[in-house]
């Protein structure tokens, strides 16, 4: 109804003023990769300012998460819930994390079947731009995740030793991770169809991905073939390092598998995500 | 003729087993308007998507203002502007947002953008909805919002995907205005319809499409040329009597008349324009009434008609 009478009530198209703008041949140069990247980084966050309902997984997974499972596992698991706590809050910042970066394929999928897609392809800007852009935004997300985290966790009992340093660093390592893992969905969002069925890929990898490692509980009790495999999956370095550094700790070794395989799964994600978006449709 | 802007010879595209676009040869001279006309599933959007090098053709070569669109993809990006069929803006931001967004990414200053930004709407007659989400604007809106993103900088040539499809009458207009205001300062447009009218009203020329295949081209005068000299179109007061004035017609012209889709309206081809004064006679004599008739020239339908076998709106392939 509004837009019907501002439709009217504006003089629509005047000559002179369509003429002045095209008239207007000003050619600015081109822009590089980081000031395009940054720029579709901030359409993201016009679209989360928007449409604020999009952060609804980012702040109902971790309170969810560190309230069920302090509570219901805690005693069972750790003699008290507070004890648990303590070892539980930073495998839980990971999980959160971790689970907040599915929801990039899911949005992808969405936008990049509208027209809108179509027109940042066929801009002469640095390809990846956009997807990076994306995953730039969803940052964002990751930041407020991990702060509800943090808050959450400092509120029920949780003390870290490390200090806020230590908090500062791990966040700052947990965001990179997300980051480079975020590759993984974009490319199925650019195999599958449909959203629902990204969203179903992502939950079949990101449950084991998770839960078979040492966020929830320390690996001893498992049999051996498990432990191996919760020894090699990233996310329980990732863990490690982030209990660490919390624990005030600089776990190096560490933090170097963290970063190698985040460099991995750029390096292997990213090229392929590159190839399947040159050649969408 | 002038250098051309578009070039392509046997561009074909196949999805599967739908050959979308089957060889497909276009010579378009820069400046003006060039209509692609055709039928639902043509080919039109596919054709337009590879030449702004969103797709990659399976097989031919296509030159958008003398750059190849495989190997100059980047040269024929900076020199061209897309408007698609389909949105091609984001819904979620504002007219301004989404106007500023591609400045940004195409060099401007945030500064310079805004300006930019804010000229456009102003052009555009969009400055009052500037701050509102275009998913809630309507439609002649939404559609105006899609071209002025693809004039940020200012292109050499501009492709325009079925701009009016779904528009009322008076935002067909301003489309309309605003590619002959883009014509006008030296443009080239090629834009996309499957209203027959539009492609008369607009384009200086047109090729006509269908099955993915060019199968007619010409100025529209020379496409109807081809068709025949004409036609009679004839309302009658009292629609009872048409098939009476079928009748009569077809007897004086010795071609079948038609019915119109106004139940008191016939029309007839003409091949010989002297027998129309006698038609009105003989209508006159068996006590038919004709409150109005026009001498018209072919229309694009009948053309298309005589084209393909099947008129336009009816393929739904
Ligand atoms: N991405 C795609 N995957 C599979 N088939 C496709 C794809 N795009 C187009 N087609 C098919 O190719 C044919 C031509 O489609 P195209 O969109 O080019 O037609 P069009 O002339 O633009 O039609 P319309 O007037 O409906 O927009 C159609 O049969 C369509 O179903
Ligand atoms: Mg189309």
């Amino acid at each position: 109804m509004n837009a019907t009478t501002a439709e009217q009530a504006s003089a629509p198209v005047t000559e002179d003023a369509l003429r002045s703008v095209l008239l207007a041949g000003e050619r600015p140069s081109r822009p590089g990769p980081v000031l395009t990247s940054l720029t579709f980084g901030w359409r993201a966050l016009l679209k989360i300012k928007h449409v604020p309902e999009q952060l609804v997984d980012v702040t109902m997974f971790p309170i969810m998460f560190t309230l069920m499972f302090t509570y219901l596992f805690g005693g069972a698991l750790a003699g008290s819930t507070q004890e648990y706590l303590q070892f539980l809050l930073p495998g839980i910042l990971v999980q959160a994390n971790v689970m907040i970066t599915m929801n990039t394929g899911i949005t992808l999928n969405t936008d990049i079947q509208k027209g809108v897609f179509d027109r940042f392809r066929s801009l002469p800007v640095w390809r990846p731009s956009p997807l990076v852009g994306a995953l730039l935004g969803d940052v964002m997300r990751y930041s407020i995740g991990s702060a509800i985290v943090i808050t959450l966790g400092l509120v029920l009992g949780f003390r870290p030793e490390g200090g806020a340093v230590g908090v500062v660093l791990s966040v700052a390592l947990l965001l990179v991770f997300s980051f480079c893992l975020s590759w993984l969905w974009t490319m199925l969002s650019l195999i599958l169809r449909t959203p629902n069925s990204v969203a179903g890929v992502s939950m079949m990898v990101m449950f084991p991905l998770t839960f078979v490692s040492n966020i929830f509980v320390d690996p001893k009790t498992m049999p051996r073939w498990m432990q191996a495999v919760v020894e090699v999956n990233p996310i329980s370095h990732l863990a490690t390092v982030v209990r660490g550094l919390m624990d005030g700790s600089v776990p190096a070794g560490e933090i170097g598998w963290v970063l190698v395989s985040s460099v991995l799964l750029v390096a292997v994600f990213g090229p392929i995500t590159m190839v399947l978006y040159r050649n969408k449709k | 003729m002038g250098k051309l802007a578009i070039e392509t010879s046997g561009l074909k595209k196949s999805f599967g087993t739908t050959h979308a676009v089957a060889g497909v040869d276009l010579a378009v001279s820069a400046g003006g308007v060039y209509g692609v006309l055709g039928p639902n599933g043509a080919g039109k959007t596919t054709t337009i998507r590879m030449l702004a090098t969103l797709l990659r053709p399976d097989a031919g070569e296509a030159q958008v203002l003398g750059y190849d669109v495989v190997r100059d993809a980047r040269a024929v990006q900076s020199r061209v502007g897309l408007t698609g069929q389909f949105a091609s803006v984001d819904e979620d931001l504002t007219g301004v947002e989404n106007l500023l967004l591609l400045a940004r990414l195409l060099g401007y200053s945030r500064r310079r953008g805004r300006e930019r930004a804010a000229d456009l709407l102003d052009a555009f007659g969009l400055a009052e909805a500037a701050d509102r989400q275009v998913k809630k604007y309507s439609g002649g809106m939404r559609r105006r919002i899609d071209i002025a993103a693809s004039l940020v900088v200012t292109p050499e040539l501009i492709f325009l995907d079925e701009p009016t499809t779904g528009l009322d009458p008076r935002s067909r207009n301003q489309v309309w205005e605003i590619v002959r205001g883009m014509v006008a300062e030296g443009a080239t447009v090629l834009l996309t319809t499957q209203y027959l009218d539009e492609a008369d009203q607009l384009a200086d020329r047109i090729a006509v499409i269908d099955h993915g295949k060019v199968i007619a081209e010409g100025s529209s005068g020379e496409l109807k040329a081809s068709v025949g000299a004409g036609s009679l179109h004839v309302r009658l007061r009292a629609p009872e009597q048409r098939a009476e004035a079928e009748r009569v017609l077809a007897g004086v012209l010795e071609v079948p008349a038609e019915p119109s889709a106004d139940p008191a309206a016939l029309s007839a081809r003409i091949s010989d324009p002297e027998r129309v004064a006698r038609a009105l006679a003989e209508l006159s004599r068996s006590g038919i009434d004709v409150t109005e008739f026009a001498l018209g020239q072919p229309s694009l339908d009948e053309v298309f008609l005589t084209l393909t076998g099947h008129a336009a709106e009816e393929d739904a392939a």
